[in-house]
């Protein structure tokens, strides 16, 4: 099967119901994506999938193989992106950090589709769990990456 | 960080009153841990008993200056979000005169060398910065002394004429500099100064200053790495299905030979508790070894710490309910029984609070490699490395110093991670590896972390209060009834008290002049743990309900008469003003805010791990929902490091204190979890997040933990605030199970 992540096509041999994450993580080698609950639970496998962010812990990797996905590993190459990761470092986000390539890369689908959402848009898009409880530094980078 | 702030000035002569929680931890506690700890396979070794080295002094087991100036410093702290790395840089860097940005820093290895804490070595009980400032101040100071005599051998001048500005020495009447990097081999090979002096911290540069943490651009983009993440060459990926219940073993395994062809299985295998799948992958892993069908064997009479077949929440909380009679002393003054006895009015109520899930976002996880020459290689999650080390080499049948032990960053902790028996997976990794013959990484699924946590163990708390005529309280007794994590870990003696069972229960700072604290020991059947403040996370919660229970039985205001039993304690008095004043002056309510909702506050304090906290939280309901719209953290843990630093592991820590108030507790019956991941074991979500001040008073007392005295205030301050709003007196956590949602 062939998956084009961040740009590069590239051919896996895995059994078609293989969840995408572990496609990343094992196969590819790819580990900024995170294995967190497997049940759509908590965001930290969060990875784009023609722009939209999905989670990859509950998405068969037969289901994306004509897709363009995007993964943390290349989320500067993006402008939105850029912003986003300069704003989580300008607001100090990431305590333990595990969670945060999941959020980074949900902030970027929403301001990819909505350049200046309101609060919220910002409350609607960023449910993923945070444990270490960022969740007020995330919804300022969000604010702040939105007007940069 | 505008809602942070900071009021370094405040200084007040300051009186401890009877705050035993942390005197108690260091006295019993590491007491206990130094002398050895108990697992199955026979007392492990005490740490650093045997080795001749004065831990943190030998400047090349932390330090390499590289040749463009970088530093590369080893932690003897573990960095699991709580910002250990980038504080460890500001003291080094302080006095090595070398820029914080310029470090990187991982977790050291075991050695003698990193036992900062009693000789010992943990990352917890929020001890790091305090139980090491002095000697890795000293560290730096040292290494920059020896910079400096390569310094003036190099340029054959005085050592008395060289400065250094950050990173490079300074020659100041010849203009002459040479930076670190170039000097750094040259000192290396110089002996250690005894005592270098050190900075006056009016010249502090870094420290005390919110110096921006060193590890948040590659958490932003993914390249931190954790366990999880690892591998070595030739590696496989092993998964594990537990027993449903501990100390069950498994037997025949029916389909084993259906299991082995599915695609990518290398190989099935049983282990102590458990059977495991090593394939290709580890979703391959995972997907076949839960599609053994296992008879599961009970555990022969005499097993310890079996799970019982009819073990349940509701049933353990009965039994502690009923324990009878005041238990063994921890605390007293004065004479409670003649105060209550005397007492115009009697007020009782009894608290309960849940076990409770690490539920840390990154699955526990062990990577196992038996190299060539004989020694086991070992990257685990782990709070302790030492003791780690040993562990793992009994079970590796081993000599510890055979161990080589990694330990990695930790996608959170709050104490998942200390050596808690059946809750790590390492020991699965290395019998694993060794069957194999090759290296194994072992993942736990969240269904199998839930059903192998380490948990906060249950407790249950009942007070007596007499008020006198005037409605002032003059007699306490309070009772905890539970075991405590500390105890079960470190030793517990029989008829002493755990410190941990009590630890917020005791310690109050308040002038009631006749009070006893007591303890019933009742063994949790569960495997406890530590989890974020420990002891505090629920007890704070009993006793800070139960005084606004007092204050409402006396007519009494619950804020003016905190500040009343105050009086003469400075320190607590003014946090608790200062926190009143970071809300915008104390108001009970029930009262209308200006969005129409009807809106109430509470207040608690705590005087956890050697800090002091004064916490207000205001809420309002919809429906059913409770919805806490703002939290006020003042606290005072002496001085800091890093004010930003500090600012958010209050918060964290107070967003985790609202998860356990409003949404969790694992539930038992049947002697399982009914509980899998966290769709039925909820966690905080962003919109239940409260806003968070924060402000921090630095009195200048000795200083105090950072990582967890942020929790203990806030089940209280929430409860009490709910109980202004609705009249109802909530006594068992969580809400949600209290009708709230
Ligand atoms: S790992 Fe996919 S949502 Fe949690
Ligand atoms: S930063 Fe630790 S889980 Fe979000």
């Amino acid at each position: 099967m062939d998956l084009t992540i961040n740009g590069v096509t590239q051919r896996v041999e895995v059994e078609p119901d293989t969840p995408l994450l572990w496609v990343l993580r094992d196969t590819l080698g790819m580990t900024g994506t995170k294995y967190g609950c497997g049940a759509a639970q908590c965001g930290a496998c969060t990875v784009l999938v023609d722009g939209q962010a999905i989670r990859s812990c509950v998405t068969p990797v037969e289901n994306v193989a004509n897709a363009a996905i995007h993964t943390i590993e290349a989320v500067e190459a993006d402008p939105v992106g850029r912003k986003v990761v300069a704003a989580w470092v300008e607001q100090q986000v990431p305590q333990c950090g595990y969670c945060q390539s999941g959020q980074v890369l949900t902030a970027t689908a929403l301001l990819k589709q909505t350049p200046n959402p309101t609060d919220g848009d910002i409350a609607a898009a960023m449910v993923n769990l945070c444990r270490c409880g960022t969740y007020e530094a995330i919804a300022t980078a969000v604010r702040k990456a939105a007007g940069a | 960080m505008t809602d942070t702030e900071h009021s370094p000035a405040l200084a007040t002569p300051l009186r401890r009153p009877f705050n035993l929680s942390r005197r108690g931890f260091l006295g019993g506690a590491l007491g206990a841990l130094v002398l050895g700890v108990t697992l199955p396979g026979g007392p492990l070794r005490a740490q650093g008993a045997a080795a001749a080295v004065t831990p943190g002094t030998r400047v090349r087991a932390f330090l390499d200056i590289r040749p463009d100036g970088t530093v590369l410093f080893r932690s003897p702290f573990i960095e699991g979000g709580q910002g250990i790395f980038t504080a460890m840089a500001q003291i080094v860097g302080e006095e090595l005169d070398s820029d914080p940005a310029r470090f990187q820093v991982e977790g050291a290895p075991p050695g003698p060398d990193y036992g900062l804490i009693g000789g010992m070595r943990f990352t917890g009980g929020s001890m790091s910065v305090r139980m090491s400032y002095e000697t890795m101040r000293k560290l730096g100071a040292s290494a920059r002394a020896m910079l400096l005599q390569a310094a003036a051998a190099r340029l054959t001048v005085p050592v008395a004429t060289l400065t250094t500005e950050p990173g490079r020495v300074v020659h100041a009447a010849s203009g002459r500099t040479l930076t670190y990097g170039d000097l750094a081999s040259a000192a290396a090979a110089l002996p250690v100064p005894r005592d270098p002096p050190l900075k006056a911290p009016a010249d502090f540069r870094w420290i005390g200053k919110p110096v921006p943490r060193i590890d948040v651009r590659d958490k932003a983009t993914g390249r931190a790495r954790y366990t999880i993440d690892l591998t070595v060459d030739g590696m496989l990926h092993a998964a594990v299905q537990h027993a449903p219940r501990l100390g069950m073993e498994p037997g025949l395994m029916a389909n084993e030979a259906e299991v082995r062809r599915m695609p990518g299985v290398h190989s099935v295998h049983t282990l102590p508790g458990a059977v495991a799948v090593v394939a290709s992958s580890w979703w391959r892993a995972r997907r076949a070894v839960e599609s053994l069908s296992v008879s599961w064997m009970e555990a022969k009479p005499g097993t310890a710490r079996t799970m019982p077949a009819d073990f349940s929440s509701d049933g353990h909380r009965a039994r502690l309910m009923a324990a009878s009679g005041d238990g063994v002393a921890y605390e007293s003054d004065g004479d409670v029984a003649a105060g209550l006895r005397g007492a115009a009015r009697v007020v009782e109520a009894t608290y309960d609070a849940p076990h409770l899930a690490h539920g840390q976002l990154e699955p526990p996880s062990a990577l196992a490699r038996w190299n060539a020459n004989g020694t086991l290689e070992l990257w685990c999650p782990n709070q302790a490395p030492e003791m780690f080390q040993t562990a793992a080499a009994s079970v590796a049948g081993i000599a510890p110093d055979k161990v080589i032990l990694h330990s990695p960053m930790l996608g959170g902790f709050f104490g998942r991670h200390f050596l808690y028996e059946t809750a790590n997976p390492f020991p699965q990794a290395i019998r694993l590896s060794k069957a194999v013959g090759r290296p194994i990484k072992v993942i736990w699924s969240r269904e199998e972390e839930f059903l192998r946590d380490a948990l906060r163990p249950m407790g249950v708390a009942r007070f007596r209060a007499g008020l006198d005529a005037h409605g002032l309280p003059v007699a306490l007794n309070a009772v905890a009834v539970g075991e405590g994590a500390t105890g079960r870990w470190y030793g517990r003696q029989p008829n002493a008290v755990d410190s941990s069972a009590v630890e917020g229960i005791a310690g109050k700072p308040y002038a009631i002049p006749n009070r006893r604290v007591g303890q019933i020991h009742i063994d949790d059947p569960a495997i406890i743990g530590f989890w974020r403040s420990v002891g505090h996370s629920m007890n704070d919660f009993f006793y800070e309900t139960f005084f606004d229970e007092m204050a409402d039985a006396g007519g009494q205001d619950p804020y003016e008469l905190r500040r009343r039993l105050l009086a003469n304690s400075p320190r607590h008095r003014i946090l608790l003003e200062a926190v009143a004043d970071l809300a915008g002056g104390w108001r009970r309510g029930p009262y209308t805010h200006a969005d129409g909702s009807r809106r109430a506050r509470g207040v608690a304090m705590a005087s956890p791990f050697g800090s002091e906290v004064a916490t207000m939280a205001e809420l309002s309901l919809r429906d059913r929902t409770v919805q806490v719209h703002h939290l006020w953290v003042a606290v005072d843990p002496g001085s800091v490091v890093n004010p930003a630093i500090v600012a958010a592991q209050i918060r964290s820590a107070a967003a985790l204190g609202l998860s356990a108030t409003l949404v969790e507790g694992v539930v038992y019956s049947a002697g399982a979890p009914q509980a899998r991941n966290f769709d039925a074991y909820p966690v905080l979500p962003p919109d239940r997040m409260a806003r968070v001040h924060v402000r921090i008073v630095e009195s200048g007392a000795k200083m105090g933990g950072i990582g967890e005295p942020g929790l203990p205030g806030v089940p209280p301050a929430v409860v009490n605030a709910l109980a202004s709003l609705t009249g109802q007196r909530v006594r068992s956590l969580p809400l949600s199970r209290a009708g709230f949602v």
